[in-house]
């Protein structure tokens, strides 16, 4: 009762429900993904493949992310290609 | 019939070496023969909270390679006739623990004690996984916090699939026994409550040790918690874990707030 009080006075909630709910969400997909390969390191490694045929990059500026939402998850894929790509790929040819 | 038992977490900081330390001393006051093992490789600490670190001459990566027979590496508890340590090694690597080496170890201390209990490093790391890969029975010792359930549940995932018993088909048999339970602060909704943590790992409860000084206090003096205060409610708690994994009927104890004066006061004048 008092504890209530006093947390009504500071104004904050009990964060323990907050902690239950996020660890049963990860959880869930962490379980789910126990055994499998590791997808963004495949995802990344076909996506260099692909695009190093055609254009020359820096596997180092390659960056693979995965947002997950509630609704939809994003697969985001940065790469980051030299100005002088045509050029230096006319060389290589 | 003897039973290995690893005492894990996959996070540090969260009670393993304690709880190892603790178990064992109750396991061998009832009477059974008990060795604990330091699988720790490098950062070896249950000989220190046994109160053995002086007398410390061979270890577990000594006998792994033939160096030293295990009766000569095994040190002997000065308070309990039947508590026994094998100390892990301080200067050695872990990849020194092969699983042939550490299997047959396993198998020698099986014919010698009733209860071989392995203390694992955190981790997940070859250390961990030879400390649990010839398990029969496995606590997993978890904080009220998420970082800890998580790990925890890692561990679990590890246990029901690179243990021997796990690629016989078998399974190990798993504990929870939550430790650092603060009791005032569950009740004010800023910890995770032992329902919480259970549902969460789906695993049965060994028990809740309650936060206490008396833990430290047993660490300092090198002495397990259930011998340095058995009155304590750390000790008692501990004590009646051993029992269940016996396979006792105990009822479990929630440790609840014990209020002193001062808070007795204040509550009265907030009420």
């Amino acid at each position: 009762m008092s504890m209530g009080l006093l947390r009504l006075l500071r104004g904050n909630k009990a964060s323990a429900p907050v902690a239950r709910e996020r660890l049963q969400i990860l959880l869930a997909h962490e379980r789910g993904l126990r055994g499998q390969p590791d997808l963004l390191g495949v995802l990344r490694e076909e996506i260099l493949a692909v695009v190093s045929k055609h254009v020359m990059l820096d596997p180092t500026k390659v960056i693979v992310r995965l947002e997950r939402g509630d609704e939809v998850s994003t697969l985001e894929v940065d790469i980051e290609v030299p100005n002088d790509f045509e050029r230096k790929k006319a060389a290589v040819a | 019939m003897s039973k290995v038992l690893v005492v894990t977490s996959g996070k540090g900081g969260v009670g393993k070496t304690t709880t190892t330390a603790a178990l064992g001393a109750a396991l061998a006051q009832r009477g059974d023969k008990v060795v604990v093992v330091d699988f720790d490789v490098g950062l070896r600490n249950l000989d220190l909270v046994m109160g053995a670190e002086r007398r410390v001459v061979f270890d577990l990566i000594n006998v792994v390679q033939g160096v030293a027979k295990l009766p000569q590496a095994l040190i002997k508890d000065k308070r309990l006739e039947n508590l026994w340590l094998l100390p892990a090694s301080q200067t050695r690597d872990k990849d020194a623990l092969t699983e042939e080496g550490v299997g047959k170890v396993i198998d020698d201390l099986r014919s010698r004690f009733d209860w071989v209990i392995c203390d694992s490093p955190a981790g997940i790391e070859r250390g961990a996984s030879m400390a649990m890969r010839f398990a029969d029975e496995a606590v997993i010792v978890t904080n009220p916090e998420v970082s800890s359930v998580r790990d925890s549940d890692r561990i679990i995932g590890m246990l029901d699939s690179k243990t021997v018993r796990a690629e016989k088909g078998e399974r190990v048999e798993k504990h929870i026994l939550i430790t650092r339970y603060n009791p005032s602060r569950a009740a004010r909704g800023e910890m995770l409550t032992i329902d919480d943590i259970l549902e969460i790992l789906a695993t049965p409860l060994l028990g809740i040790i309650p936060e206490s000084q008396d833990v430290l206090r047993a660490s300092n003096v090198g002495t397990p918690v259930t011998l340095s205060n058995a009155e304590g409610a750390p000790a008692r708690a501990y004590i009646d874990a051993a029992r269940r994994l016996c396979g006792d009927t105990v009822p479990m104890q929630v440790p609840t707030e014990r209020k002193g004066f001062m808070d007795r006061l204040l509550r009265r004048r907030a009420a």
